[in-house]
């Protein structure tokens, strides 16, 4: 109980343990507190609604919407010709819903599947919104508004006020799934069973749906557009492997979500020139990896070993 | 009396075909009805329109002389097993509690007494000791049994199941069917979707056949014929051996076992 060499306060800011002077560097640095805490918010957001998103197998959906966000980006910035947080994410969540209704109403009113027309409304969308930045190099505050981080991210570029707008989205979507629980609950597992007890499953599904947007275009500055349907499905689907309960499983996405997004935007931010979607994905896929091989019950290895439990023991 | 269930002139039509035509359909309160007919006949779609939960083209549900969507509250709807993944992370008392979302209001979370509520259905369908199972580990009958035990915390007067018998075992069949007797001596209506014509006799009273129109609908030993079944089968109907199907009879009463039901 005398001589404690680890984890004393001194040790913690000794500026000779290099790990440790990151870490310091991490809580005393405001750019990096920024870029920390905006990553750790939009890994909990995508983390939770992106739970909901796998259970009702909307995880393509998801991909679609954040592909279509990439045009509202830059509509909304050619449309003001400023890179406001605020007028950027509005433009990408009214993309990203307008790819969603269009792709309902494909559905709907053609004999299309919804596989494909999921695929075309994302290349579409997608297309329209490079040949959009493309077009838009030309404006003068273009390089400076650097919209063509959010093809694949810069949590760097994080800045106090991204992090309010962040908030000012991620906190009441948040706020949301928590009051709405047993209805989202029951729409994503019997639909049909929601609407005979007269729960609004329209209203409820299109409320759930626009949730996923707002968390995907909290995402898009930090991530970019390719990839933050990952941030959405890998985290649920690797929380998943762990647990048999809803709730367990929501509070594991989270956890994992924050925690690969504040690695994957501190690599990014520390090493020059990394992007940080590419770093987030990293991260996430270490840790789905993890969790498809060993979790017990769920796992590969662990159903591989019972295997040969089974066959060791005859009977 | 009023009709417990009464549909009038229901036409339902996928993608401009017409799956039900022109449906008329009165179910007395207190009976156990069978709704038979061959593969897409349209049953499962009768039971989803009358739930308003695919839009008709035409055609009202009443329940009890009233519009169905004032009167939800006494309606329960026991869905097919495979509409359902099974794989949600869940447990079986979860799924049960979800019986009385309807009636929790939009903020209210389950608690004690629905909890309690939830039990005492597992119990009537033998299943309590299952409460905590994660829903994927259940097989068939007991999948069946915990989505009857939902509808059973519900407390309806109206029981709607869409093929409860399918797939399950022997003895979840009897389970089920001694909780459909139970249900009808407590004055509950009960409409079930059946393809197992040789039972329909022995199981319930009243039976619709139907085949994108209604073909008949009454007591068994009336309209439970085999001209009846002819029309509503084509030619595709070679069985039950002797005419003069559902005589009263045939009609089992005893008791069913209880104890092979923890199975
Ligand atoms: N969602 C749907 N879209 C298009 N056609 C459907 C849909 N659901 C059912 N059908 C068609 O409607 C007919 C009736 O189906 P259903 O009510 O499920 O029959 P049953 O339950 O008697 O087997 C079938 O031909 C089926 O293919
Ligand atoms: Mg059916």
């Amino acid at each position: 109980m005398i001589i404690r060499p680890y984890g004393s306060t001194y040790a913690f800011f000794t500026p000779t343990v290099p790990h440790m002077h990151f870490l310091t560097v991490v809580f005393t640095d405001y750019t990096l507190r920024t870029v920390a805490l905006g990553a750790a918010l939009l890994g909990v957001v995508s983390g939770v609604l992106g739970c909901f998103a796998v259970l009702r197998r909307q995880a393509l959906l998801g991909d679609a919407m954040s592909h279509a966000a990439l045009p509202g980006i830059a509509v909304a910035f050619w449309l003001t010709g400023q890179r406001d947080p605020l007028v950027l994410l509005i433009g990408a969540t009214v993309a990203a819903w307008l790819a969603a209704l269009l792709i309902l109403g494909i559905t709907r009113a053609s004999r299309v599947k919804e596989d494909s027309a999921l695929a075309m409304t994302l290349a579409v969308f997608f297309g329209f919104g490079l040949v959009l930045l493309s077009a838009l190099q030309k404006h003068p505050n273009a390089a400076q508004a650097g919209l063509k981080t959010f093809l694949f991210g810069q949590a760097a570029a994080l800045v106090e006020r991204d992090l309010a707008v962040m908030a000012l989205l991620g906190v009441p979507a948040l706020l949301c799934v928590a009051l709405l629980w047993k209805q989202f609950k029951l729409l994503s597992f019997d639909p049909e069973y929601a609407a005979s007890l007269g729960m609004p499953t329209g209203f409820l599904s299109v409320l759930l749906t626009t949730l996923m947007v707002l968390a995907i275009a909290i995402g898009l500055q930090a991530v970019g557009v390719v990839l933050m349907s990952a941030m959405l499905v890998a985290p649920a689907a690797a929380a998943r492997q762990w647990t048999n309960r809803l709730s367990a499983m929501v509070l594991l996405a989270a956890t994992f979500g924050a925690g690969a997004g504040v690695a994957g935007a501190l690599i990014s931010a520390t090493a020059r020139g990394v992007s940080t979607g590419p770093a987030v994905v990293l991260c996430l896929t270490a840790i789905t990896l993890v969790s498809l091989l060993l979790a017990p019950e769920r796992g590969l290895l662990w159903s591989a070993w019972r295997r040969r439990q089974a066959m060791a023991i005859p009977e | 009396m009023l009709p417990a269930l009464e549909i009038t002139d229901l036409t339902v039509a996928y993608h401009d075909r017409p799956v039900l035509w022109d449906v008329d359909l009165r179910v007395p309160a207190g009976v156990l009805m069978a709704i038979v007919g061959p593969n897409g006949a349209g049953k499962t779609t009768l039971i989803k329109a009358a739930l308003g939960l695919v839009r008709p083209a035409a055609g009202q549900t009443l329940i009890f002389g009233r519009p169905y969507a004032e009167q939800r509250r006494l309606v329960a709807y026991v869905p097919q097993r495979g509409s359902v993944d099974w794989d949600f992370p869940t447990t079986v008392l979860d799924v049960v509690m979800m019986g009385r979302y309807g009636s929790l209001g939009w903020l209210r979370r389950p608690g004690a007494r629905e909890r309690e509520q939830a039990l005492a259905a597992l119990d009537k369908v033998r299943m309590v000791e299952f409460a905590h199972r994660q829903i994927s580990q259940l097989s068939g009958g007991q999948q069946q049994r915990v989505f009857l035990a939902r509808a059973l915390v519900q407390d309806a007067q109206i029981y709607i199941m869409d093929e409860p018998f399918q797939g399950v075992d022997a003895v979840t069949e009897r389970a089920i069917v001694a909780l459909l007797r139970d249900l009808r001596t407590r004055g509950r209506t009960v409409v079930v979707v059946h393809h197992d014509l040789q039972t329909v006799p022995e199981y319930f009273d009243w039976v619709t056949l139907i085949n994108v129109r209604r073909i008949a609908s009454g007591p068994v030993q009336e309209v439970f014929t085999e001209a009846n079944l002819r029309a509503t089968y084509g030619g595709r109907i070679a069985f039950l051996g002797r005419d003069g199907v559902g005589a009263p009879g045939d009609i089992a009463t005893g008791p069913v076992a209880p104890e092979g039901m923890a199975g």
